[in-house]
């Protein structure tokens, strides 16, 4: 294998994992997600495209793999030993824990599509074009689903308005540059 | 019949859009939640497993 192959896949590695980690909610099974990707992947690499995105080739074939084989397993046993919270070692301070957890258990709440358009686009970094093309479906189609994501997200976790932010919230969110 | 309690909760109950500020917010959980995964960079199992691979024809498969 091309050494610059070898390096560009080692480097999609953690976003992948992040992405598996959001797709199965469990850590250990995103592990395994990721594995089986990196197989298929690599027994496959001469389908690679050289000069394309060698990040967005594998979250294709990770999500692909999760649809046909995990997802009637999705979740079953989401964290049910606190692996996930535990993998979470730098809670990030400028959000209150609880917060963090209720975004946490909202995030696995919304239905699997919305989630995974939400994360391509809202953290991996994606374009709406690259997550389309990632899951197999139109660019119109994602950009529906991340505002539907938002909007359940926001309801689930009861904030409806700049008013249901008590004055903690405002002065983190001004604190960390989400205000004005 | 619209009565005070519902006109109380007309403006928080059915959000039609997200203020910006919501979604500001909503996108920095997000992206704490992911890139606390992504800082813990590759697990060696990964490594390992990338650098065992011998893909045909490679001839430094190490």
């Amino acid at each position: 294998m091309d050494e610059a192959v070898r390096k560009a896949v080692l480097g999609a590695v953690p976003s992948l994992r992040a992405f598996a980690i959001s797709l199965c909610g469990n850590v250990d099974r995103a592990d395994d997600l990721v594995q089986e990707t990196l197989l298929r992947a690599l027994a496959n690499i001469d389908s690679f495209q050289p000069g394309t995105n060698m990040s967005a080739w594998l979250f294709t074939i990770l999500r692909n793999h999760f649809r046909s084989e995990y997802r009637k397993r999705r979740r079953e046993v989401e964290d049910s030993d606190g692996r996930y919270a535990e993998t979470l070692k730098s809670q990030p301070d400028q959000l209150g824990h609880v917060e963090f957890n209720e975004f946490r258990v909202a995030l696995g709440q919304l239905p699997a599509d919305q989630r995974e358009a939400l994360v391509l686009v809202g953290a991996s970094g994606f374009s709406y074009e690259e997550a389309a093309h990632i899951c197999g479906c139109a660019v119109g189609t994602i950009k529906s689903r991340v505002n539907r994501a938002r909007t359940r997200l926001a309801e689930l976790m009861s904030i409806e308005g700049t008013d249901d932010f008590g004055p903690d919230e405002q002065t983190r969110a001004v604190m960390a540059g989400g205000g004005e | 019949m619209e009565t005070a309690e519902t006109r109380n909760r007309k403006d928080g109950s059915r959000p039609a859009k997200l203020s910006r500020e919501v979604q500001a917010r909503l996108g920095q959980q997000l992206r704490s939640l992911y890139d606390d995964v992504v800082n813990q960079g590759v697990p060696d199992r990964f490594t390992d497993l990338i650098n065992r691979i011998n893909v045909p024809g490679n001839q430094d498969g190490q």
